[in-house]
C-alpha cells in the first residue's frame, strides 16, 4: 500500500501555437488576450504523476503553480487531468514578470517540504523561457537526487528508476527516494481531460497561500534589459542551373 | 493541415481485371437506363491509354467505365501548341509523367486522357488561351487544387487542363475591413495563415485546404466547417473576375459591401463548377479572427441525443456556436484503424464536435462549460472532452476533418453528400446498411449537423457495379422524397450530371441549360458536367 505523496508543478505560460509578438518597448513579449495554456511538459508531468496514482504506487497528488490569479486555471487543468488538490501560489501579476527558476525553485523546495513529498514532478522546461532550471535548482535547494529528461519512470519501493535522454543516447539513474524529477517529451502522452472529470475538478480544493508565508523572498537578481525579435531571414535566391550557381557565388564574394 | 494524396491500396488491382469490365458491360444496358443515357451510346475507346509510371494500380478511363461520347471538338495540334507556347512560354506541359496526376481525380475514381496542362500566371495568359481555344474549338478543363469529390477536376476525354497553379498572388488585403483580392489560384491554407497573421480568418474552412485553391472553392461553390457560423460563399464573396469562352475579360472584381447596380453578375459564377467561365481572381470578406475559440468532443448515446445537444447548444451556446459537426462510432474505427488517431472520450454509438469562436475567452469558456455540465447531466451526452490548448483543438479537429483520408485508405469509396430535414439525417445511413448487407465493408454517415448535410459514404473492396445499382438510384429517389438536395455541397461534376432532376425541376433546368448556351455557345468550358446533355 502506496503511502507515496508527489507534488507536480505547472507553469501557465503563453500557448505554444499562439505567433509571439515582441511588445514595441522590448520590455517583453505581448501577453494581454493572448491564448495560454499549461506548458507542455508540465502536461506531461502531471499525466506521470496521475498514471503512478492509478497504479496505487502512489497516494496523493498535489498541483501546484506560481503566479497571478489566472494561474488557477493551469492548476484547474491538472484537477481534470487527476490531481486530487492544488496550491496556488499567489504573486501579483507585476512581480509575476521576475518570477524567475531560483525564486520558483525556492518556493517549490520549501513547499516540497512543508507537504512531506516524497517526488516532485516538474517539466524539464518552460516553453516561453527556455531556462531548464527550476528541477535542477529546486533540486539543489533540497539537497534532493534529482533525474532530469526522464523519458521513463518506475518506482521501485523505496528508490526510483530513471531512464534519461541525453546527447549520447539514454542513462538509467536509480534514485532514492525523496526525489526530483523533470519530464521529457517521450514520457508519455497526456490525456485528455474528459467531462466527468472537469466537472470533478470544479469542486476540488485548490488552496491559495503568499511567498511570505512560506517565508520566501522573492527578489530576483536578474534584470531583462531587452527583448528584440529574431533578425528577419532574408529571401533566398533561385537559381536554374549550376553555372548561374557558381555565378552567384563569386557575384557575392562566397568563391 | 496538409492534404496528401492518399496511394492507392493494392485492393484495387481488381479494378483491372477483365472479369469486373465483362460486368460491367452487362449491366451498363440495364443499370444504367435511369440516367437518361441511350442504352447504345458506350463508345470504343476515344484516347490512348498511358501506362502507369508508379506501378500502382490504373485508374480506369472515365469512358471506359461510364457511357460517354467525345462531342465533336478539336484536337490539339502542333500549331496549337506553338500558339500556347507564345503565350505562356516555358509553361505548357506535354510530359506523359507530368499529365497524368491533373488527369485522375483526388478520390482516384475517374481519370481522363488529356495531352496538355497549362499554367498561366496571369487573367491576360488565360483570356488569350481562351480566345484561341474557342476560334479552334478545343475544349478546356479548368484545374484548381484537384480536391473535388464529383470528378468535375479533371478531363473526361483529352480536355486540356488550364491549372490555377501559378496564378497564386495576393493582390490585396485591407486589414480594416477585412477584404482579400487575390488571385484564384492561392491555396486555401496559405490564404488562412496570411489573413490570421493580420488578425482575420477565411470564411470557410474545409479538410482540403492543404490543397484547394480559392478560385476552385468559389467555382463550387464550397461549404466547410465554418458555414454555419460565417455563411455561404454567395455572401461572403463580393466580387469576382472571370474569363469567358471567348476569352472576354469581365472584371466585376469590386470590393464593396452594398452594390445593387444591375444583375448580381457573379452569383451566376459562384458554384458554376467551370462551365461558364474561369474564375482568375476573387475579392472576399474575412471576418475578425476571434480570440476564444473553444472545441469540445462528446460522445452521445444515440442520434436523437445528439439532436437534443445540437438543440441545447444553440440555446445556450447563441452567437458564440461557430460549429457543430457529428460522426458516427463506425467514423471513429476507421479513423483509429487506418490513421491510428485516439479516440479522446469513452466508445459511443455518435460523436459530436462542438466549435465556439467569440471575443472573450471567460464569457466564452463559462457558457460553453454550463452547456456541457447541462448536458452531461441530463444524460444526452455520456463522455467528452474540451481542448486545453491548441494542439488539442488541432487534434480534435483531425478526427473529423480526416475521416474522408481513412475512407479513401478502406478501398473504393461510394460517396454521397446529401442535405435532408435535420431529424432524418441519419435514417438514411441505417436504411442503406440494411439494404446493402454484407456487399459493403462500411457504411458511414458524418457530416455538418448544424447545416443539416449529411456526407453518406459507402466502402468496398472495390468498385462494384451491383453495389453501385444497389446505391443508385436509391439513395436519390430517398432524398427526393425528403425533398432533400441530392448535392448538398459537393456539386455535380461529372458524377452527379444526370442527378439534379431529384432536387430541380425540369423548368429550372431547361433554364440551366439556356444559360449555358448563352455564355458559351460551343460548350467548350468543361464539357460533360454540371449540367445533363441537352434531349
Amino acid at each position: 500500500m502506496a503511502e507515496l505523496r508527489a507534488l507536480v508543478a505547472v507553469k501557465r505560460v503563453i500557448d505554444f501555437a499562439v505567433k509571439i509578438r515582441v511588445k514595441p518597448d522590448k520590455s517583453g513579449v505581448a501577453t494581454d488576450g493572448v491564448k495560454h495554456s499549461m506548458n507542455p511538459f508540465c502536461e506531461i508531468a502531471v499525466e506521470e504523476a496521475v498514471r503512478l496514482k492509478e497504479k496505487k504506487l502512489v497516494k496523493e497528488v498535489i498541483a501546484v503553480s506560481c503566479g497571478p490569479a489566472q494561474c488557477q486555471e493551469t492548476i484547474r487543468t491538472a484537477l481534470a487531468m487527476g490531481a486530487d488538490r492544488g496550491i496556488h501560489v499567489e504573486v501579483p501579476a507585476a512581480q509575476a514578470e521576475s518570477l524567475g527558476p531560483l525564486q520558483v525553485a525556492r518556493v517549490l523546495a520549501k513547499l516540497a517540504e512543508k507537504e512531506k513529498v516524497d517526488l516532485l514532478f516538474l517539466g524539464k522546461q518552460a516553453i516561453d523561457d527556455d531556462c531548464n532550471q527550476t528541477g535542477q535548482m529546486t533540486a539543489g535547494l533540497l539537497d534532493w537526487p534529482q533525474g532530469t529528461f526522464a523519458s521513463q519512470v518506475t518506482l521501485e519501493g523505496d528508490k526510483i528508476k530513471v531512464e534519461r535522454e541525453i546527447d549520447g543516447g539514454l542513462e538509467t539513474l536509480r534514485l532514492k527516494l525523496p526525489s526530483v524529477v523533470t519530464a521529457d517529451l517521450r514520457l508519455n502522452e497526456p490525456r485528455y481531460a474528459t467531462l466527468p472529470n472537469i466537472m470533478k475538478a470544479k469542486k476540488k480544493k485548490i488552496e491559495v497561500i503568499k511567498p511570505g508565508d512560506l517565508g520566501v523572498d522573492l527578489t530576483s537578481k536578474v534584470s531583462v534589459i531587452s527583448v528584440e525579435e529574431p533578425p528577419q531571414r532574408l529571401a533566398g535566391v533561385k537559381v536554374e542551373t549550376t553555372e548561374d550557381l557558381v555565378a552567384k557565388l563569386k557575384e557575392v564574394g562566397r568563391i | 493541415m496538409v492534404f496528401h494524396l492518399v496511394p492507392r491500396c493494392s485492393a484495387r488491382l481488381f479494378w483491372a481485371s477483365s472479369g469486373w469490365r465483362r460486368t460491367y458491360i452487362q449491366g451498363a444496358s440495364v443499370g444504367l437506363k435511369w440516367l437518361g443515357c441511350p442504352r447504345d451510346s458506350y463508345s470504343p475507346l476515344a484516347c490512348r491509354r498511358y501506362s502507369s509510371v508508379s506501378g500502382s494500380p490504373e485508374v480506369m478511363l472515365t469512358p471506359e467505365r461510364y457511357p460517354v461520347q467525345r462531342l465533336p471538338f478539336s484536337t490539339v495540334s502542333e500549331e496549337d501548341l506553338a500558339a500556347f507556347e507564345r503565350i505562356i512560354p516555358g509553361r505548357v506541359i506535354t510530359d506523359p509523367e507530368q499529365l497524368e496526376a491533373c488527369n485522375v481525380d483526388w478520390l482516384r475514381s475517374v481519370r481522363g486522357c488529356s495531352k496538355v496542362l497549362l499554367r498561366p500566371q496571369t487573367t491576360e495568359e488565360v483570356s488569350q488561351i481562351l480566345r484561341h481555344c474557342h476560334k479552334r474549338n478545343l475544349a478546356v478543363n479548368p484545374q484548381g487544387g484537384n480536391t473535388g469529390m464529383v470528378g468535375g477536376s479533371v478531363p473526361v476525354f483529352d480536355e486540356i487542363i488550364l491549372s490555377t497553379a501559378l496564378m497564386n498572388q495576393v493582390i490585396s488585403f485591407h486589414d480594416v475591413s477585412g477584404i482579400l483580392v487575390c488571385q484564384a489560384g492561392c491555396v486555401l491554407e496559405e490564404l488562412s495563415q496570411y489573413v490570421q497573421e493580420r488578425d482575420f480568418i477565411m470564411p470557410l474552412d474545409l479538410g482540403a485546404k492543404g490543397s484547394c485553391h480559392i478560385g476552385g472553392n468559389v467555382a463550387t461553390n464550397a461549404g466547410g466547417l465554418r458555414f454555419l457560423r460565417y455563411g455561404s460563399l454567395r455572401g461572403t464573396v463580393l466580387g469576382l473576375e472571370v474569363v469567358l469562352a471567348d476569352g472576354t475579360i469581365l472584371n466585376c472584381l469590386t470590393s464593396l459591401r452594398k452594390d445593387n447596380t444591375g444583375y448580381d453578375l457573379k452569383q451566376l459564377f459562384i458554384g458554376s463548377e467551370g462551365t461558364l467561365g474561369i474564375i482568375t481572381a476573387v475579392s472576399i470578406l474575412c471576418p475578425p479572427r476571434p480570440k476564444a475559440v473553444n472545441v469540445a468532443f462528446l460522445g452521445c448515446p444515440g442520434f436523437a441525443e445528439v439532436l437534443q445537444t445540437f438543440s441545447t447548444c444553440k440555446g445556450m451556446l447563441g452567437e458564440i456556436l461557430s460549429a457543430f459537426e457529428f460522426m458516427d462510432a463506425e467514423c471513429m474505427q476507421l479513423v483509429g484503424q487506418h490513421l491510428h488517431l485516439t479516440n479522446p472520450v469513452q466508445e459511443s454509438p455518435f460523436y459530436v464536435l462542438v466549435e465556439t469562436s467569440g471575443s472573450s475567452a471567460g464569457h466564452d469558456t463559462e457558457k460553453l462549460t454550463s452547456v456541457l455540465e447541462q448536458v452531461l447531466n441530463s444524460g444526452l451526452v455520456s463522455d467528452g472532452t474540451i481542448a486545453t490548448d491548441q494542439r488539442k483543438v488541432q487534434m480534435l479537429w483531425a478526427l473529423r476533418e480526416r475521416i474522408t483520408e481513412a475512407l479513401s485508405r478502406d478501398g473504393y469509396v461510394f460517396k454521397y453528400d446529401i442535405s435532408l430535414p435535420v431529424d432524418r439525417l441519419y435514417d438514411l445511413v441505417i436504411d442503406l446498411r440494411t439494404r446493402v448487407g454484407p456487399r459493403a465493408k462500411h457504411v458511414v454517415g458524418y457530416g455538418h449537423l448544424g447545416d443539416g448535410n449529411l456526407h453518406l459514404n459507402v466502402t468496398a473492396e472495390a468498385f462494384s457495379q451491383e453495389l453501385l445499382g444497389a446505391l443508385e438510384p436509391y439513395v436519390y429517389a430517398w432524398t427526393a422524397e425528403q425533398r432533400g438536395s441530392v448535392s448538398a455541397e459537393h456539386g455535380l461534376g461529372f458524377k452527379k450530371k444526370n442527378v439534379l432532376g431529384y432536387s430541380k425541376p425540369p423548368v429550372a433546368v431547361k433554364l440551366m441549360q439556356q444559360l449555358k448556351v448563352l455564355l458559351d455557345p460551343k460548350g467548350i468550358l468543361n464539357p460533360y458536367k454540371t449540367l445533363p446533355a441537352q434531349a
